[in-house]
C-alpha cells in the first residue's frame, strides 16, 4: 500500500478554494490566525485581496462571516474544529443557523488525529453540535477527492454548511475522474450482505480494509461511505439495516451525536437492527502520533473487523 | 436643524414610542426601557440618514441597521411600521404566536437586515456587512445599535478590534448609554466604564451626544460621516424609559410589560404629546 497517495483533507480545503475562486467570483474566505494549519494559506497567496484575516477571535469571526453573507458574499470562515464548532457555537447557531445565512465553515483539524497537540485541541464533538442547528449541512469527506468536490457542493447549496477536514495525511481511495459528489448521498463503496459498515470521514478508508480481512474469513460486509451527516441519507442506510439486518458505524469523533447517533436514530425509527457504534467512547483524547492514537482509540480496520465479527455472531 | 424638520421629527418619535407601548402592553412581555431610549436615534436614522425601501427592503444598495441590542425590537419594529415598511396595527401581534414579530429581531421582517439579540453578535454582523461593502466599493453604510450593557460581552471588544483594523469607516455604532442593565446600574454591575477611552484606545473615533435632542443627534452623525479611515462610536446619552415618565430611568422598566392602568396612562401621555407636537 506504500505506493497510495496521501494527503490531509485540510490541504485539499486550501486548493479548492483556489481552484474555485474564479469560478465562484463571491468567495472570499476569513481565517482567525491559523491561516498556516488551516491551508487556507494558499488561498491567501493566491488571492490576497479575497482573504480577511480575523486574528485570534474566532466568535466575531464567525459573526463577520454572517454579515458577508447577509450582503451576497460566500464567506469561508477557516478555524480549527475546536473553536469553529466549539467556541464559535452559539454565534453560529444565532448568527448565522437562525437566519439561515449562506455562511461556509472550513473547520480543520477534527478529530484525535490532531496528534501531539493534545485532547485541548481534539475535537470530537463538532458533529454533534453542528448537527442540532437546524437548515444545518455537515460534511465530513473522506478523502482528498472528496474533500474538494465537497467544497463546491457546499458553494452551490444556499445556505449554512459545515464542512469538517482533518490534519492527518490519508489515502486517496476515490478517482478524481469519476468521482461525483452528491449531497446528502451516501455511497455504498461495497456490497455485502452479512453486516454493513457505514463509516465517515477517514475511517472510510479502514472499512474498506476491514471488509477485505473479513472477506477472507467468509464474511461479507458491505461499506457505506456517509459524507454528508445532515441531511442524512436514511433511505439508504434504511435498506441496508434491512437487508443486511446489522450495522457497525465508525467515525472519527465522539460515539455520541456523530454519525453512529444518527444512524441510529434513522435505524430505530424505521428498521431496528442492532447498531455498534465505533468512535471516541465518551472521553478526551491525549498528546501522541496520530497513526498511535487511531490505533489505540479502536479508529482502525483492525478495531472494525473485531466489532463486524462481533455482530456476525450475535447474529 | 430645520425646525419643522425638527417638529417632524418628534412627531416621528412619538409614534414610535406609541408603537413600542402598544406591542410590548399586547405581548404582556418585552422591553420598554431600552426600547424608548433608542426612539429617537431609530427616528433620526430612518427619516433622515438612511437609504432604504419600504417598497424594495433587500435592494442590494441600501444602507443597513443591525440592532445589536437586539431586545429592543419593539424599537426596531415601531420605527419600521413608521417607515412605512408593515401597518402600525401589526405592532399589536408582537411576540404572538403564528405573528411573524418575534420576540427579538428576524431577518425575514421587511426592513430587518439582521437576526439579533444574543448580545455582543450584533456588531459582527455589521462590521461584516461593511466588510463587504468595502470590499465590492458599494457605497452603502451601516449602522448599529448597541446597549451599554451589552459592551460587557467579549465579542464586541473582538469586532471592535476588526473594524479598525479594516479602517471600516463605512461603519457607525451608536452605544445606548442609558446607564442601566438588568441587575441595576451598569457602574454597580460590572461597570463598561469608561466607553469613550475604551472605544477610542480600540481605534475608533468617538463622538459623544445627548440621545433626545435631534440638534445635537444632527451634529454628532454630520461630524460622523466627515470622519475617514476608521470606524466612528457614537455614544448617546440616553434615558431609560424616556418618553413615558414613570417608566424613566427605572430599572424595572427594562424586561417588564405595562398592565391595562399603566398602558392607559402611557398612552395618554404620548397622546397628549403628540397633540401638542400636531397643533
Amino acid at each position: 500500500m506504500s505506493d497510495v497517495m496521501k494527503k490531509a483533507t485540510r490541504e485539499s480545503y486550501g486548493e479548492a478554494l483556489v481552484a474555485l475562486a474564479e469560478k465562484y467570483e463571491n468567495l472570499i474566505v476569513l481565517d482567525a490566525d491559523l491561516a498556516a494549519a488551516t491551508k487556507t494559506g494558499i488561498f491567501k497567496k493566491a488571492y490576497a485581496d479575497r482573504f480577511y484575516d480575523c486574528g485570534i477571535a474566532e466568535a466575531n469571526m464567525m459573526g463577520v462571516a454572517a454579515g458577508l453573507a447577509a450582503a451576497g458574499m460566500i464567506p469561508f470562515a477557516s478555524s480549527f474544529a475546536m473553536f469553529a464548532a466549539g467556541r464559535a457555537y452559539e454565534i453560529v447557531r444565532n448568527s448565522i443557523g437562525y437566519p439561515h445565512l449562506n455562511v461556509k465553515i472550513g473547520a480543520t483539524h477534527a478529530g484525535i488525529s490532531v496528534g501531539e497537540d493534545g485532547a485541548m485541541h481534539q475535537c470530537c464533538e463538532d458533529l454533534a453540535l453542528m448537527r442540532t442547528i437546524p437548515g444545518m449541512v455537515v460534511i465530513n469527506p473522506a478523502d482528498d477527492v472528496e474533500a474538494k468536490a465537497a467544497v463546491e457542493a457546499a458553494i452551490q447549496h444556499e445556505g449554512p454548511v459545515y464542512c469538517r477536514f482533518g490534519r492527518l495525511a490519508v489515502p486517496v481511495i476515490n478517482d478524481p475522474d469519476t468521482y461525483k459528489f452528491e449531497l446528502g448521498k451516501g455511497v455504498t463503496l461495497r456490497n455485502g450482505s452479512d453486516v454493513t459498515v457505514i463509516a465517515t470521514g477517514l475511517l472510510v478508508n479502514e472499512a474498506l480494509i476491514a471488509a477485505e480481512t473479513l472477506a477472507a474469513e467468509g464474511i461479507s460486509v458491505r461499506v457505506i461511505n456517509i459524507h454528508t451527516i445532515k441531511p442524512l441519507d436514511k433511505e439508504l442506510i434504511v435498506q441496508a439495516a434491512q437487508e443486511t439486518g446489522s450495522i457497525v458505524t465508525a467515525e472519527e469523533h465522539s460515539v455520541i451525536g456523530g454519525l453512529g447517533s444518527a444512524v441510529a436514530e434513522a435505524v430505530c425509527e424505521a428498521c431496528p437492527v442492532p447498531v455498534r457504534r465505533i468512535g471516541v467512547n465518551d472521553t478526551f483524547g491525549h498528546s501522541g502520533p496520530a497513526a498511535d492514537l487511531l490505533r489505540q482509540f479502536g479508529l482502525s480496520a483492525e478495531h472494525i473487523a473485531e466489532v463486524v465479527r462481533e455482530a456476525v455472531n450475535a447474529k | 436643524m430645520d425646525e419643522s424638520l425638527k417638529k417632524q421629527l418628534q412627531i416621528h418619535a412619538c409614534k414610535i414610542r406609541m408603537g413600542i407601548i402598544e406591542g410590548v402592553y399586547h405581548a404582556k412581555s418585552g422591553h420598554p426601557g431600552g426600547s424608548l431610549s433608542i426612539a429617537d436615534l431609530l427616528t433620526y436614522l430612518y427619516f433622515t440618514r438612511m437609504h432604504v425601501y419600504p417598497d424594495n427592503p433587500d435592494f442590494a444598495e441600501r444602507d443597513r441597521l443591525v440592532l445589536s441590542k437586539g431586545h429592543t425590537a419593539p424599537a426596531l419594529y415601531a420605527a419600521l411600521a413608521e417607515r412605512g415598511f408593515f401597518p402600525m396595527e401589526e405592532m399589536q401581534t408582537l411576540r404572538h404566536i403564528g405573528a411573524r414579530l418575534q420576540g427579538h429581531p428576524c431577518i425575514s421582517i421587511p426592513g430587518v437586515d439582521m437576526s439579533s439579540g444574543s448580545l455582543g453578535q450584533g456588531i459582527s454582523a455589521a462590521c461584516g456587512m461593511a466588510l463587504a461593502g468595502k470590499h465590492r466599493n458599494d457605497n452603502y453604510h451601516v449602522y448599529t445599535i448597541l446597549g451599554d450593557g451589552e459592551i460587557e460581552e467579549g465579542q464586541v471588544w473582538e469586532a471592535a478590534m476588526f473594524a479598525a483594523h479594516y479602517g471600516l469607516d463605512n461603519l457607525t455604532a451608536i452605544i445606548d448609554n442609558n446607564g442601566l442593565q438588568i441587575d441595576g446600574k451598569i457602574t454597580e454591575v460590572c461597570s463598561p466604564e469608561p466607553i469613550p477611552e475604551k472605544f477610542r484606545a480600540f481605534g475608533w473615533y468617538v463622538i459623544e451626544t445627548d440621545a433626545h435632542d435631534f440638534d445635537q443627534i444632527d451634529k454628532a452623525f454630520r461630524e460622523a460621516e466627515r470622519v475617514s479611515g476608521q470606524p466612528v462610536a457614537i455614544i448617546q446619552h440616553s434615558t431609560k424609559g424616556k418618553g413615558v415618565s414613570f417608566m424613566e430611568n427605572q430599572v424595572g422598566w427594562h424586561g417588564t410589560a405595562p398592565n391595562t392602568e399603566q398602558y392607559e396612562k402611557a398612552m395618554a401621555e404620548l397622546k397628549a404629546e403628540l397633540a401638542e407636537l400636531e397643533a
